[in-house]
């Protein structure tokens, strides 16, 4: 495979308003390096994102797409990101099976007090993408050029 | 008229592909294969290379009408750079192209969309396509359960076409019928010879043995064409044709004269792409208007393709029916609802059995 | 062969419609040839033995139209083999019709057969087909009547039928069957144990001849939403028809994904299909890893049961796991 030495993934993340949104701030306040591709959506909820969401985002160009909510019984909610955890499952285990690449996707629970992990697990995400390479199963030809 | 041997197919097509684009039926997957499902899904146009078995199959799952109304189809394109606007012309000057194996009754169907596309205002996309494309027909030596072109006027033992052909055992024959024809014709010189003009006739003759026999072949269309709206319209049978109909588009896009289409922007972030794609009177939102729509109930959307098929279209094309009897959607309709039915159903004393 | 035939089913419809029990039957209607029936609403003596039939073309799934059906006047009778009840459980569940208005009477069923697979075997001249015993004898034009074994001729469903057991009825006709350990997911599992490279060829190949005529949508069971996404001008998404191969893959997988917890496999999406893509191996798929992920579930095996996209507990899976364990489960070995 041929790798673009110049190659900077677009990344999408999908930040819960409560927890991991407010982590992406305290990475900024605390001066945490994490790379410029990753674009964030707040979204109320990691429950919010429908799938349909995660597919456009590969549509529009983003070359991987990652969720990030509260931890597991800290939803503001009381239970939304249960619900994401069982949806995120099921449809990344088919885009898997439909031979998409399984690094492109990633849900990661990032709590308001956790800016140093947000901003490692952008670092890691964007590395891990990287080495993947452009988005080729999931574009759409005519948004690209 | 001329003729080639069979055995020398593979140097027939190739010299027609010489001369341009060559499209032919074939199978979605060779016989031994095991991808079951793209066999079972039929036989689709493929662009010929050397060696392309064509497929044995009556016709094709999808329409040849492909060629000249494509499912979708870029318009224009335009561009925001600042205020101002620029608009792209995304037309462009086709190449030539040969359809080979076209069956009569899809041959037809394109006079159907010619009414329609090549009338005043003259439709530029489709034109280009139809000036460049070159048909040569096929008669049906097995004609299948489910065709009905005979109920229209279609004669599948001598079709229409700028090229006609027929094949028995040995030979395949063929013979043109109009200039683009006669030009094929002289480009595969070499590989035909010259035969009697009645040497296709054993064929024709089989042929309309078997169109005799087919189960539909007492379909009359009689009952129906122009100026029949009202007898029709108003049917209480209407209700119950439709009733199961689950508002799908399987019998508008296998269709091969379904022609009407719906125009999209869609925004790719640079640019904004006008395209138009296939629509199908079946669902909801065709015709869709500022006030909603004007069929808002099923049986009305369902009416409606039969009304058009039966009556609205020869209303305004000289009594040209736009159904041509392919049975696409007899075989491939969810519900087993078809336009045989609905014909049987109103057509009274006529199609009863 | 079924063991329930057309006379008793005519018997028993026309028995309930002089008694008063239902004022309407659903059934199936006699079409030109024997395989070509239409699901139809009977509501006399006289139109049930005119052009009521049952054969072994009757694979339709009346269980959605039921919504419809209970919208109006009085009872109606509807004939479900036991596929069919599932589907009629999960609706009720998601209490899309009135179960009041419905009288349900289970029939058995020895599998419906292909008319594909018959007319890729003998070719398209084929003017009707009867059952005998266990063979199928097709009446063609060209050569005669050719006799196949019918256990072959089924419809993929059938051939890994899940159960024969009726979930649902007020009375059955016939011997009620049990669920059968079917191999239904064995294809699922042999896509699995491919390379992801392979996995997508695959997909390629059965997608892109889509037509998005959305008929897997319009006769799904689970799919009953009043306006769908794909149909909703405003949804962004709407899309007549596919402009890029994008546009197959969104369509297919988010249809799956909207029905998947719900979907009973009832295999209606890949009957219709007049592309002959494997629809079905989607929902497997869901279906598969759901009983991997989070314990068996079968929707519609009881009335009121919670679908496992709108349940969770505290020890779920995260979703790296879950994707992961699919290899280890996989199909890799099997």
């Amino acid at each position: 495979m041929q790798v673009n030495e110049n190659f900077k993934p677009l990344i999408v993340a999908f930040c819960c308003n409560w927890c991991s949104y407010a982590g992406a701030d305290l990475a900024g306040n605390n001066r945490l390096n994490y790379p410029a591709e990753v674009k964030i959506i707040r979204v109320p909820c990691s429950c919010r994102v429908n799938p349909m969401f995660i597919l456009r985002a590969f549509q529009r160009g983003a070359d991987g797409v990652i969720i990030c909510g509260c931890h597991p019984g800290d939803c503001h909610y009381t239970s939304g990101n249960y619900f994401t955890r069982r949806r995120m499952s099921l449809l990344f285990s088919m885009l898997d099976y439909l031979g998409i690449e399984r690094e492109r996707t990633r849900v990661e629970w990032v709590s308001a007090a956790e800016g140093a992990k947000f901003a490692a697990t952008m670092n890691e995400f964007v590395e891990q993408v990287t080495a993947l390479g452009e988005n080729k199963r999931l574009e759409d030809l005519r948004c690209k050029q | 008229m001329r003729k080639c041997a069979l055995a020398n197919k593979n140097a027939l097509l190739a010299a027609m592909a010489k001369t341009a684009k060559l499209y032919v039926p074939v199978d979605g997957a060779d016989e031994k294969s095991r991808d079951v499902n793209s066999r079972l899904a039929g036989a689709y146009y493929a662009e010929w290379k050397d060696g392309t078995q064509l497929s044995k199959k009556l016709n094709t799952t999808r329409s040849p009408k492909d060629f000249f109304f494509p499912q979708t189809e870029n318009m224009m394109t335009f561009k925001m750079t600042g205020k101002k606007l620029e608009i792209f012309d995304t037309r462009r000057e086709h190449e030539d192209f040969i359809l080979f194996g076209v069956r009569a009754c899809d041959v037809r169907s394109f006079t159907v969309l010619d009414n329609v596309f090549l009338s005043d205002p003259v439709d530029s996309y489709y034109a280009n396509r139809r000036a460049h494309g070159i048909i040569v027909s096929m008669a049906c030596n097995k004609p299948a359960g489910t065709c009905f072109c005979r109920t229209f006027g279609i004669d599948a033992a001598d079709p229409e076409g700028d090229v006609i052909c027929w094949e028995d055992d040995a030979y395949i024959y063929l013979t043109a019928k109009t200039e683009k024809g006669e030009g094929l014709l002289n480009a595969v010189a070499d590989v035909t010879e010259d035969c009697a003009d009645d040497a296709a006739d054993a064929v024709k003759a089989t042929v309309n043995e078997r169109l005799d026999k087919l189960p539909l072949a007492d379909l009359k269309s009689d009952a129906f064409g122009g100026g029949k709206t009202d007898t029709f319209f108003n049917d209480p049978a209407w209700n119950e044709l439709s009733e199961a109909c689950l508002g799908c588009g399987t019998c508008t896009f296998v269709c091969p004269t379904c022609q009407c289409y719906d125009i999209k922007d869609f925004n790719t972030g640079r640019e904004v792409i006008r395209f138009r794609c296939w629509d199908s009177c079946m669902y909801s939102d065709f015709t869709m208007m500022a006030h909603g729509t004007n069929r808002p109930n099923h049986m009305q959307r369902f009416r409606q393709r039969f009304m058009h098929k039966l009556v609205y279209y020869p209303e305004n094309n000289g009594g040209l029916f736009s159904c041509v009897g392919c049975g696409r959607c007899l075989s491939r309709c969810p519900i087993s609802m078809n336009i045989v039915k609905v014909m049987k159903k109103l057509g009274g004393n006529e199609n009863a059995e | 062969m079924q063991t329930v035939t057309r006379d008793l089913l005519l018997q028993k419809a026309c028995e309930l419609l002089d008694a008063g029990t239902v004022n309407r039957v659903y059934g199936w209607q006699k079409g030109q040839f024997d395989y070509d029936v239409t699901p139809a609403v009977f509501s006399s003596r006289e139109e049930l033995e005119k052009d009521f039939v049952y054969n072994d073309f009757c694979g339709a799934n009346f269980s959605k139209y039921l919504i419809k059906e209970t919208a109006g006047e009085g009872k109606i009778l509807v004939f479900l083999k036991p596929c069919d009840t599932y589907s009629f459980n999960q609706l009720l569940t998601e209490h899309r019709f009135d179960r009041e208005k419905v009288y349900a009477v289970g029939i058995p069923c020895d599998g419906m057969a292909d008319i594909r697979l018959i007319e890729e075997e003998v070719g398209e001249g084929v003017t009707g087909v009867e059952t005998d015993g266990d063979k199928l004898i097709v009446h063609t034009l060209y050569d005669g009547d050719v006799k196949l074994n019918r256990a072959d001729y089924l419809a993929e469903r059938c051939r890994v039928c899940k159960s024969k057991k009726h979930v649902a009825y007020d009375e059955l006709l016939g011997e009620d069957g049990d669920v059968v350990d079917s191999a239904r997911f064995d294809e699922v599992a042999k896509l699995e144990a491919m390379t992801p490279d392979e996995r997508f060829a695959f997909w390629q190949n059965e997608l892109s001849r889509c037509i998005r005529c959305n008929a897997c949508r319009d006769v799904c069971p689970a799919c009953t939403c009043e306006k769908c996404v794909f149909g909703n001008p405003k949804s962004g998404v709407e899309n007549k028809a596919v402009s890029d191969s994008f546009e197959e893959k969104m369509f297919h997988i988010i249809r799956a994904f909207h029905v998947a917890g719900r979907c009973t496999d009832c295999g209606e999406c890949s009957r219709v299909c007049p592309q002959h893509i494997p629809l079905h191996l989607l929902n497997r798929k869901f279906i598969k890893d759901i009983d991997a992920f989070y314990g068996e579930y079968q929707a519609g095996a009881e009335v009121g049961s919670r679908a496992p996209l709108v349940d969770y507990t505290e020890g779920d899976m995260e979703p790296g796991e879950a994707v992961a364990s699919v290899d280890e489960r996989g199909g890799k070995d099997a």
